[in-house]
């Protein structure tokens, strides 16, 4: 436990040292949001049916985006490797880069979600549904998008590929999360969609991890 | 500085022992049949020409790459039996320096020390020891090739671990820091500890127990 401690203090430090490393990908995010009005027009309607697909594909999109660079450094400079040696502190440094790549990504997606309501025309009961479903699967986001990027650590062009490999794995969240917003706007119980959506996020949580050790492992073999 | 410690291992005793492997990269045999061993109390030094397959020998000393052929032996168990046990008495330093730039010296050491399982302690002495006073705050990117290195080994001075890898330590550093460093091994070898290193220097203090091993260059 105190390893973690000192692991998760290491990469505040290298967040708050790093700042375009988590800024980039939130401003992305924001971006990607103001263009489709301009793009599929501005008419209140329209949005609010796209807005649960257009806020997912962005959050997506940018949580990738934070992920590609997650492990590159300390892969460059032989932390993994000698970590991989020493095998043991290796569960708590993967914690600590999946705990602090929600912290950075996750939650400030989670924290703008007011500004999304306002931008996509989405109302109070859609508002709910949003920061419930952003609450549940930017975890969720992050936990496969930290295996990517552990997978394709060692990989000169690692970024396509990180893209290609995960973002059909976030197919079923995407489905979900979307279905659950709309039931909302539509006044329907969508208690269902964030249970799977729960379901899936514990199943990642007790997995992942042990995925991330042995891709890391591979990588420095 | 060194802690009095005992090691489990009495002096004398063969910690790890590696036999009959061999090692194929990009279709080019590096070495076959070799037989390696170190004691409780053994520095061994592994040479041979730039490509002869020395980085390629620690890292499947250390478990990191797996040999193609022979069987590695930690206490005369197969390794991969306890491997836990001799990761967690492994210090493995290879030839990256294991430090992130953005961090400062003080910085990287207390994540080594945290790594290690090693309770935070004060750093500064430990960095004035290594030569590094005054320069506890900056970043370590801004430090020469020279002085990471010295961060990067300090945690040769806080470890408890036995058996140490070292790939290549001495490069980069000045002479004085060489032989404190080689003045640092002689203190670890004394209580019983280990070495495993590869280095084109020779290496300026007498050891007790030195042994070489010298690696051809194959085609």
């Amino acid at each position: 436990m105190v390893m973690l401690g000192q692991f998760i203090k290491r990469e505040l430090r290298l967040l708050a040292r790093q700042k375009a490393d988590w800024l980039n990908p939130l401003l992305f995010f924001v971006i990607v949001l103001c263009l489709f009005p301009l793009g599929v027009g501005p008419s209140p309607n329209l949005l609010r049916i796209m807005a649960p697909g257009i806020v997912w594909i962005a959050a997506l999109l940018s949580v990738l985006l934070a992920a590609e660079r997650l492990f590159k450094d300390d892969y460059r400079n032989g932390v993994i490797e000698q970590l991989v040696a020493a095998r043991q502190p290796l569960l708590s440094f993967v914690l600590a880069k999946l705990f602090t790549n929600w912290l950075s990504t996750g939650l400030p997606l989670v924290l703008l979600s007011p500004v999304v309501a306002l931008l996509l025309n989405i109302d109070a009961a859609g508002f709910v549904a949003l920061l419930f479903t952003l609450l549940l699967g930017t975890p969720l986001l992050s936990l496969l998008g930290v295996m990517g990027a552990a997978l394709t650590v060692s990989a000169d062009k690692g970024g396509i590929l990180l893209a290609l490999l995960i973002l059909p794995l976030y197919i079923p969240l995407l489905i979900f999360a979307s279905a659950a917003m709309e039931a909302a706007t539509t006044g329907m119980s969508y208690h269902g969609q964030l249970a799977i959506m729960l379901a899936m996020l514990l199943f990642a949580l007790a997995l992942i991890p042990l995925a991330v050790i042995g891709a890391l492992k591979l990588n420095v073999s | 500085m060194i802690k009095p410690q005992t090691f489990a291992v009495s002096a004398g005793q063969i910690i790890l022992q590696g036999t009959a492997l061999s090692c194929i990269r990009q279709d080019r045999v590096l070495f076959e049949q070799l037989d390696v061993s170190v004691r409780s109390g053994e520095l061994l030094q592994i040479a041979g020409k730039n490509g002869a397959g020395k980085s390629s020998l620690l890292r499947i000393l250390a478990g990191l790459a797996q040999a193609d052929d022979g069987s590695l032996y930690y206490l005369q168990q197969p390794i991969a039996k306890v491997y836990a046990d001799y990761a967690a008495n492994l210090c493995y330093i290879g030839h990256h320096s294991g430090i992130h730039e953005q961090l400062t010296a003080l910085e990287n050491i207390s994540f080594w020390r945290a790594a290690s399982g090693i309770a935070p302690a004060d750093d500064f002495a430990l960095l004035a020891t290594l030569g590094l006073a005054g320069l506890e705050d900056v970043p370590c990117r801004m430090l020469s090739a020279g002085q990471q290195r010295r961060v990067s080994l300090a945690r040769l001075w806080f470890t408890n671990c036995q058996l140490w890898i070292l790939d290549e330590p001495f490069t980069a550093l000045d002479q004085v820091a060489i032989v404190m460093l080689q003045q640092h091994f002689f203190a670890h070898l004394q209580q019983g500890g280990a070495i495993i290193l590869t280095t084109h220097q020779s290496l300026s203090v007498a050891f007790v127990h030195q042994s070489k091993l010298e690696l051809a260059y194959r085609w």
